[in-house]
């Protein structure tokens, strides 16, 4: 039977291994802040670059299973806590935390069902669907993202799942250190501000894509 | 001073309880929290009523033995006190008051406002003490420390063992309290010779008793009234990890 610390660090391993993840797909996905024409060709040979590469094949596995291990690990640890924790007839403990460190659940299921639309707009499509083929014959998948995100609700659900992911990272970026033992008071400020700082830009980015999208196409 | 209190009765462990409505009247604004609570229940003994059971010792702030909800926060709503040390000069005249015991999946109620916490006692019993025989004090300068640990581990030593961080974390983790008593004792060169075996045993004591996960929420270094620090968690999964790695084969 794991301890209840390290139940916490599987959930900080593994949301570190996401945070990774987010970076590189951020870092590509800029391309499609690019002039339409260039960005549809390099979008897309980055997209085959990336699903035809072994060593992102292998790291995709570990993505799948990290998401995965990481949704099992969170379902247990608010099981355990659940059986643990209480209630009252007059209830003001909130005082003292913020909102977004007591609701990582609810959060976190939001991201989830995120994770299934977000799938299954382009992953899905790209991997198992009909995708078109571009002047390079490459898969287009430009043209599905430009194509999804005509539908301004597409554009409202992915916002919302932003801003979601946001509060979740912070706390959740804030937590791990914690969870991996950083308690020298100077480093845990730097690592508040860096993690705000990285939780912030990233997901105003994600979120400005969809809507740069939708205004200019 | 005029004081309407909703208190929780419960006769036992396996009876439901429910909350009372008792009013006080011409109370003196200097009386601490506890000495209403005496006034409540001298008037409920005169009345032939079963007087209302909580916790209480030491009435100075340091034994750790009272604590109760009072208004959903742990102690009161004055920051760092113990509920003896609070005095109902906090409170506006006709004020209500509810008054519940602390809560938590390990912490059952004996009766009315008296929880068993004999939990927090069997985690310190599994490792918080240093395996020294007694005898003689040794020399003062026998062992050379530098006044900042000592002062770093009487940050964590100052914890009273009252339970305000389980009654208040959302989880009923006792993880500022395991941690407070693994950071004080690692720190010293006493304690250090048994850092790994006693955060691991430690921690599996609390893990046994039922106490939940730390979701670094912070509420507990809040309510706390020693003010213990919520980076004591993050050193007790510094000697966590640390013990693990370097944990030698049985």
């Amino acid at each position: 039977m794991l301890t209840t610390l390290s139940r916490k660090m599987i959930m900080a391993l593994t949301g570190a291994f996401l945070c990774l993840f987010l970076t590189i797909h951020f870092l590509g996905n800029l391309q499609l802040f690019m002039a339409p024409e260039n960005a549809r060709i390099q979008f897309n040979a980055y997209s085959h670059f990336l699903s035809n590469n072994p060593l992102i094949k292998l790291v995709s596995y570990v993505l799948y299973l990290s998401i995965i291990v990481h949704l099992i690990d969170s379902i247990l640890i608010t099981i355990k806590n659940k059986k643990a924790g209480t209630t009252y007839q007059q209830d003001r403990r909130k005082r003292a935390s913020k909102w977004y460190s007591r609701n990582m659940g609810i959060l976190g299921t939001i991201i989830l069902i995120f994770l299934v639309i977000h799938f299954k707009n382009f992953w899905y499509v790209y991997k198992f669907g009909h995708a078109p083929l571009d002047s390079n014959g490459q898969k287009d998948l430009y043209e599905i993202v430009v194509t999804t995100f005509q539908e301004w609700w597409y554009v409202v659900i992915y916002v919302i799942s932003m801003i979601a992911l946001c509060y979740h990272l912070i706390h959740g970026i804030y937590s791990a250190a914690r969870t991996f033992g950083l308690y020298h008071p100077k480093y845990v400020r730097w690592v508040k501000y860096i993690g705000i700082t990285f939780s912030v830009v990233v997901c105003t980015g994600f979120a400005l894509m969809p809507i740069y999208i939708f205004f200019t196409s | 001073m005029k004081l309407t209190l909703k208190i929780w009765r419960q006769k036992s462990q396996q009876q439901a309880g429910e909350l009372k409505t008792y009013t006080l009247n011409d109370l003196n604004s200097h009386m601490s929290f506890l000495e209403m609570l005496d006034i409540l229940n001298e008037q409920l003994l005169l009345a032939n009523e079963d007087p209302v059971t909580f916790d209480h010792d030491c009435r100075e702030g340091i034994c750790g033995q009272c604590g109760m909800m009072i208004n959903g926060i742990a102690h009161g709503p004055l920051k760092n006190t113990t509920t003896c040390q609070l005095h109902i000069r906090s409170f506006s005249d006709n004020d209500t008051i509810i008054i519940e015991p602390f809560r938590a999946g390990a912490f059952p109620i004996r009766k009315d406002l008296s929880v068993d916490r004999s939990a927090l006692d069997r985690v310190i019993s599994s490792g918080g003490y240093i395996s020294t025989n007694t005898g003689q004090a040794p020399d003062a300068h026998a062992i050379p420390i530098t006044h900042q640990t000592t002062e770093a581990a009487f940050d964590a030593a100052a914890c009273i063992g009252c339970g305000a961080c389980v009654a208040t974390c959302k989880n009923g983790s006792a993880a500022l309290f395991t941690s407070a008593k693994v950071g004080h004792l690692s720190l010293l060169p006493q304690g250090k010779e048994e850092r790994a075996e006693r955060v691991i045993n430690m921690v599996n004591a609390m893990d046994e008793e039922g106490f939940g996960h730390c979701t670094n929420t912070e509420a507990c270094e809040v309510e706390c009234p020693q003010g213990i620090s919520v980076l004591q968690i993050a050193r007790m999964n510094y000697e966590f990890i640390r013990a693990k790695i370097f944990e030698k084969e049985k």
